[in-house]
């Protein structure tokens, strides 16, 4: 029963990652990515999804699909259903199962998040209802399929478990939340084990949204840089399986990293825009650093929302300096949007792999493109490749609609 | 074990722009009216129930953050003022730090269609007004400027049994005192592309929009004498489970009824989508509220509209339990039951300090 809640765990159980599976713009999965991440590679290029020849911008991070999907317990007439969010999707959480060594089971939640779902299905319909209404065809299909809920039931079927779905809408928030609020289940006691992520697929409507409020760089995505002009959008999903401590080691599973701090607030100021000052993410940083018992002091590396827009970074670079004190001087901060954009509902988990990474392999992602530092930065952006000592790092990710969310992450060893 | 009540509910549905409009339709039992839209390129008109125009300005729209936003956040705004109504006059709650669940199914359809029509027109004119309102996130955080005290805000998407899980989380929010009180809503708007979804689903079913709102709360002397009692699992629908299964599964975790009990349930569009929830409730044999007959296919404003109507039905003393049934479209299913607070379902008397 969802209630009566179960009692709290008198002690909340450690949260371990024991899986994670990633595909952006940079490639698919773990190996090519962290290659990618730890050049700072830059994976934009003409955007061929959809027509563009009228936008501003006309660039993206655009990935490029299999055309064989791994094998799973889908149907072909299920996997010819996906579009390419749910195809994402599939490949990020299959690359984690496998991973983990998770085998079928009944009650496991999925926690996921994404801004848009199956949105390129959603225009489709748009388009075939307005421009051949007498035509019908596949309609039907895409009304039901367009649906996130619908996307995530194929990720149970694909892998052969189920349980309760969570999809979390928070905007670009939406990732970061969806892990945090694994994160929480498993600490309240409410699961065992988790299966999150986000992701988010281009599509010609948000494009155009982005393009439309002029937040698209026109040049080059510079997150942090006083030059910046904007961000620039990619696509992509990620997936970890968390477990509790218990539970992994019970089982001799490999431990990838450890959750161990998360919050979440809401910014009231705008819609679009952060608050000035960066209160709600000053907020956030400084409770997830409570609820992880750590200090600004002892975290190695930031991995900062960081979109590139002018408002975003103003705002994120003065909440980071506050936070962090006299830490700020030497605090290595990036912003990954730099090399695979901006993925919205799949940022914050693509992200936290991205941490994972950091952890693990002991570098910092750098920006290549970077050059000039904002005022507003009291903290040394990575623009080098460069290895490191990491053993806690924390993800920021913020949201139209103002939910802020922050997550800390530390190395196992 | 934390004890969570229900403090206010709030709606706004083709009834009208309160409870008490909710109310007046299920008690006259008849189908709302329904009215047209018409879909680009059909001379053929799609059948749809829409809110009506409010009675009274709504005073809320002053507000600089609602000045272009939709009518989802119209109805969203409404319903939760109306749902909080109750707390904001008491004292002690005066302080209170809300949290705040949006659930959507289809969301900010109009304004979505709007921006994408714009875009495929000309993108060089498609509006940065509209855009930022085509976010499943942009009610939510509307309602959250509106109410200004927020501590915690999430919007939920899925088929409309996640609006319970929106509430076990709200109560779960409440549990670990993150949150004073928390406002759980359920919206959707509508326009002809819903109609014309649905319409490839289930001809029978007849879309309508609006918002429903539950506010709870810990403290059993802040709320209007209801209690949430049970919230079954999240019943998925799989490969391994299908929709009866998972209905049935739910049903099961309710338990057997008693007398003096209600079921307000998600049928009454058609016997082929009924046929499910049908059969999960065959053993029922108590009064129930057959909502759909009466409001259609109200999506995630449809199960917020039952769980309204089931602590309504106790709130004016009608039942002393009422079981809400959700069998969603592509999800899940799930149930829950609220309780008179001042009434022992075992002994069958009334035992709270609140008068019955």
């Amino acid at each position: 029963m969802l209630f009566p809640l179960k009692p709290l765990p008198a002690a909340p159980p450690r949260v371990v990652i024991t899986g994670a599976g990633i595909i952006t713009a940079l490639g698919r999965g773990w190996k090519l990515n962290t290659q990618g991440f730890r050049e700072g590679r830059r994976a934009f290029r003409p955007v061929t999804h959809f027509d563009v020849s009228r936008q501003r911008v006309k660039i993206a991070a655009e990935v490029d699909l299999p055309e064989i999907l791994p094998a799973t317990k889908l149907t072909p007439r299920q996997l010819a259903r996906l579009d390419g969010a749910g195809k994402m999707l599939l490949l990020a959480a299959h690359e984690a199962w496998l991973q983990s060594g998770w085998t079928a089971a009944e009650n496991i939640p999925l926690v996921l998040g994404t801004t848009a779902g199956g949105m390129t299905l959603g225009e489709a319909y748009y388009r075939q209802a307005i421009h051949q209404p007498g035509q019908h065809r596949q309609q039907a299909t895409r009304a039901i399929q367009y649906q996130a809920q619908v996307q995530a039931r194929a990720v149970f079927d694909a892998l052969g478990f189920s349980g309760p779905t969570t999809i979390l809408s928070n905007a670009c928030a939406s990732g970061g939340n969806a892990i945090g609020h694994a994160f929480e289940l498993i600490r309240s006691g409410q699961a065992e084990r988790v299966v999150a992520g986000g992701y988010d697929a281009l599509g010609e409507l948000v494009f155009s949204g982005f393009d439309s409020l002029q937040a698209l760089s026109p040049t080059t995505c510079r997150p942090f840089d006083a030059h910046r002009d904007g961000l620039a959008l990619g696509e992509g999903a990620a997936i970890l399986n968390l477990e509790t401590l218990a539970h992994a080691q019970r089982r001799g599973a490999e431990i990838l990293g450890e959750v161990t701090g998360y919050a979440t607030a809401i910014d009231q100021h705008h819609l679009t825009q952060p608050h000035p000052q960066g209160n709600t993410t000053l907020q956030v940083m400084q409770q997830a650093c409570a609820n992880a018992w750590v200090t600004a002091e002892e975290i190695d590396y930031l991995n900062a929302h960081g979109t590139g827009t002018v408002l975003n970074d103003a705002s994120e670079a003065l909440a980071i300096s506050e936070w962090a004190g006299t830490r700020a001087a030497t605090l290595p901060v990036s912003s990954t949007k730099a090399s695979i954009g901006h993925l919205l509902g799949g940022a914050g988990a693509v992200e936290a792999v991205v941490c994972l990474m950091t952890l693990r392999e002991q570098w910092l992602p750098p920006e290549m493109e970077f050059e000039t530092p904002d005022p507003a930065c009291r903290f040394p952006i990575v623009h080098q490749m460069q290895d490191a000592r990491v053993n806690l790092v924390l993800s920021n990710s913020f949201g139209f609609g103002g939910v802020n969310a922050s997550l800390i992450f530390r190395r196992w060893a | 074990m934390s004890r969570i009540f229900v403090a206010g509910l709030g709606a706004v549905s083709p009834a009208g722009w309160n409870v008490a409009a909710l109310r007046g339709a299920l008690e006259k039992g008849e189908p709302l009216p329904t009215q047209t839209v018409v879909r680009p390129g059909w001379t053929k008109t799609l059948p749809v129930r829409l809110v009506p125009p409010p009675a009274t300005k709504l005073e809320f729209l002053a507000h600089p953050r609602l000045r272009r936003s939709s009518p989802i956040t119209h109805y969203a705004a409404a319903a939760t003022l109306e749902a909080l109504a109750g707390l904001r006059g008491k004292p002690a709650a005066k302080h209170f730090r809300l949290g705040v669940i949006a659930c959507l199914q289809s969301g900010c359809v109009q304004y979505s269609c709007r921006f994408y029509d714009e875009t495929l027109k000309n993108p060089a004119t498609a509006s940065p007004l509209v855009f930022p309102e085509t976010v499943h996130a942009a009610p939510t955080s509307h309602v959250v400027a509106l109410l200004e005290n927020v501590a915690l805000a999430y919007s939920l998407v899925g088929d409309p049994a996640i609006f319970l899980q929106g509430v076990a989380l709200g109560a779960q929010w409440l549990a670990e005192n993150r949150v004073d009180a928390c406002l759980v809503f359920g919206a959707e708007e509508t326009n002809w592309i819903v109609a014309d979804a649905f319409r490839h689903l289930d001809r029978r079913a007849i879309v309508t929009g609006g918002a429903g709102a539950v506010c709870l709360c810990r403290d059993q002397n802040l709320s209007i004498g209801i209690e949430l009692a049970a919230i079954t699992d999240a019943q998925p629908f799989s490969a391994r489970q299908n929709p009866l299964q998972a209905a049935q599964a739910m049903r099961a975790q309710l338990g057997k009824n008693s007398a003096g009990e209600l079921l307000c349930d998600g049928t009454g569009v058609s016997p082929r989508a009924d046929a499910t929830e049908n059969a999960a409730w065959r053993d029922w044999s108590g009064d129930r509220i057959r909502s759909k007959a009466i409001w259609g296919e109200g999506l995630m404003a449809g199960a917020a509209w039952q769980c309204v109507a089931a602590g309504d039905a106790l709130a004016q003393k009608k039942f002393s339990a009422a079981n809400v049934s959700l069998v969603g479209s592509t999800q899940q299913a799930i149930g829950a039951k609220f309780v008179r607070a001042d009434f022992d379902l075992s002994a069958g008397a009334p035992m709270g300090n609140i008068p019955s």
